[in-house]
């Protein structure tokens, strides 16, 4: 998988329709430097659940990664793993060429995190929460007034500055989450779900401020079942399932691998679309019920057998689903 | 779908690797770090508490004192009140210790989730317990003071050996925080922290030789108080506020220590179990 990681980033294409941003391609440096992260065969169980399973994960320093995956595909306890606060059964986990656990702390110094789950102090205000952090953080002491200033700015909260925290908006909360794992300036972040449950317009803010960490060189790994935040943010695209990568590459590299260059979408009555799903089923075409409709992935190779439907450009979405089934546990 | 990829508004830089330097076990700066947290968070009710810790050994004073000074005016050789403000002393070192030590950390821990953002921090579990508890414990020996300071106003004669007393509720404290934290880390729900209030905390409290003296009661209950931690704190409260300390002190102090050393260690180990998985 790790060596995979590689040439795929050499070979990258950005996006289906623009042309690649030279920013965002990281560039020949990546096999001269370390991995920021690498995990070896690790696997992690509770009880007689196995939550990650043999996993092999290598993410080079300077990209932005996603970790993709369904609800219960081990990404959260990968996350909680990579700062020791879940410790693996089996494997080897590096992160910023620290050994975990034994050196935990020292990769923690240089990490920024942005939980899943908002665990922000209520009755403290922002400022006070950031220079908490920028104190945990070992900022020295004359700069953390800077450090929690530039954090507030990153995170657009300056005006909020000394609001507690149980009076800001859920948006302002996330963004805080934000600015408290950017306050010492981190070589590495991890965002576990970033986005989930905030509205449209606080999910693009938070999407451009993610952008603009890996402009600034920041190595960004971030958990998301939004197969949309993954498209536009991250140059690789992992996807778990199961506790572990079942396919990797950029999002165009999975989306033509997985479900080709369009997919057919026909609609109608239940009747009709069981009888299409039968047909794709004979044929040996991969197909999904996609709502209302039946889609049929690879549609640019059906020849003169294919039904009366709607083609478009396959998605993300399309691999996704093909790649980690229909099926909801 | 892929739609325009403006370049971002703000951009943040990572600052160089060259700036790091090796950490330890049990860093000052880690451990300062969390309890700057506690001091932010005190910031906002230490006004209840300083109330309260004045209110409450007032009432005490009142109540007890004063209303049972009429049937036993000469307990031992000490009158009721030097009696019963030293024994608040200990009384309100438990309860401003024990109970944060169980009701802080599992809000905290379960509900608020503070202990997993601050773990993702570069601070370990050992710093994080002890962190906490040094900062309860801080305050509980501070706080402890209280009930002397009330026992002026009654008429309570200071004392040098007083100076003491802060130390000795520090001790004690970071004992009970450490119980406190135990029971946190084994409770299922917060509600399973009344089985230890009212069959450890209350019992506890009472035969320590707080109200009455612990030879007023039968052997066995005697001898229940001589591994009773509070019942030691009691006695060198006591005896330091009273200008009494003796060879008998060395032995309270001894059980206290010892006490603060078990329970410290003990809840390094069940919390850190339930905290990192």
């Amino acid at each position: 998988m790790g060596e995979a990681c590689g040439s795929v980033l050499a070979s990258a294409e950005r996006g289906n329709a623009e042309p690649p941003y030279s920013v965002r391609v990281p560039d020949e440096r990546d096999q001269t430097v370390p991995p920021a992260i690498s995990l070896r065969g690790v696997t992690k169980r509770f009880g007689a659940i196995t939550a990650v399973n043999g996993l092999d994960l290598e993410v080079p320093a300077g990209v932005c990664f996603g970790l993709l995956g369904p609800n219960g595909a081990g990404k959260s306890t990968t996350m909680r793993m990579l700062t020791a606060q879940a410790l693996a059964d089996e494997g080897e986990i590096a992160v910023l060429g620290f050994e975990l656990p034994r050196e935990s702390k020292q990769s923690r110094l240089e990490m920024g995190v942005v939980p899943q789950l908002d665990n922000l102090d209520v009755e403290l205000t922002c400022r006070q929460i950031l220079t908490v952090f920028a104190r945990l953080y070992r900022v020295p002491r004359g700069e953390r007034p800077a450090a929690v200033a530039r954090a507030l700015e990153i995170a657009n909260l300056a005006p909020r500055a000394d609001t507690i925290v149980r009076e800001l908006s859920g948006g302002m909360r996330r963004r805080l989450l934000v600015a408290r794992g950017l306050i010492h300036s981190p070589r590495l972040v991890l965002l576990d779900e970033p986005t989930v449950g905030l509205d449209p317009q606080v999910r693009q803010e938070l999407w451009s401020l993610i952008d603009g960490l890996r402009a600034g060189g920041v190595t960004v790994l971030m958990s998301t079942h939004y197969i949309e935040e993954a498209e536009r943010l991250a140059d690789t695209v992992a996807v778990m399932s199961a506790g572990r990568i079942i396919a990797q590459g950029t999002p165009a590299e999975l989306v033509r691998a997985h479900a080709g260059e369009q997919v057919l979408e026909v609609y109608g009555p239940p009747e009709h679309l069981a009888q299409v799903s039968e047909l794709a089923s004979e044929h040996g075409w991969a197909s999904r019920r996609s709502g209302p409709a039946v889609a049929i992935m690879r549609a640019e190779s059906l020849d003169g057998l294919a039904p009366e439907g709607v083609r478009r450009p396959a998605n993300l979405e399309d691999a996704f689903v093909a790649l980690t089934g229909e099926e909801i546990e | 779908m892929m739609s325009s990829r403006a370049q971002p508004e703000t951009v943040v830089v990572a600052r160089p690797p060259s700036s790091v330097r090796r950490v330890g076990r049990l860093e000052p700066a880690a451990l300062a770090g969390v309890m700057s947290r506690d001091v932010a968070i005190f910031g906002r009710y230490w006004k209840a508490t300083t109330f309260s810790s004045i209110v409450q050994p007032t009432i005490y004073l009142l109540a007890f004192g004063l209303g049972f000074e009429k049937f036993a005016p000469h307990l031992l050789h000490v009158s009721y009140v030097p009696y019963v403000a030293t024994g608040v002393v200990a009384t309100a070192v438990l309860f401003s210790s024990a109970f944060p030590g169980m009701f802080n950390t599992f809000i905290r821990w379960q509900f608020q989730r503070t202990y997993d953002a601050m773990l993702a921090a570069p601070v370990d579990v050992e710093e994080l317990i002890t962190a906490e508890m040094l900062w309860v414990s801080l305050r509980a020996g501070v706080y402890g003071v209280a009930p002397l300071l009330v026992g002026f106003a009654f008429g309570l004669a200071p004392e040098w050996g007083m100076l003491l007393v802060p130390l000795i509720g520090f001790v004690t404290g970071f004992g009970f925080v450490g119980f406190g934290v135990t029971v946190a880390a084994v409770a299922k729900t917060i509600d399973n922290f009344n089985y230890i209030t009212s069959a450890v905390l209350t019992p506890m409290f009472l035969v320590a030789g707080t109200f009455f003296p612990v030879s007023s009661l039968p052997v066995g209950v005697r001898q229940v108080a001589q591994v009773n931690p509070l019942y030691h704190c009691v006695q060198l409260v006591r005896d330091a506020s009273l200008g009494s300390l003796g060879t008998a002190d060395l032995g309270h102090a001894a059980v206290l220590l010892a006490f603060a050393l078990l329970m410290w260690r003990l809840a390094i180990s069940q919390l850190g179990r339930r905290l990192i998985d």
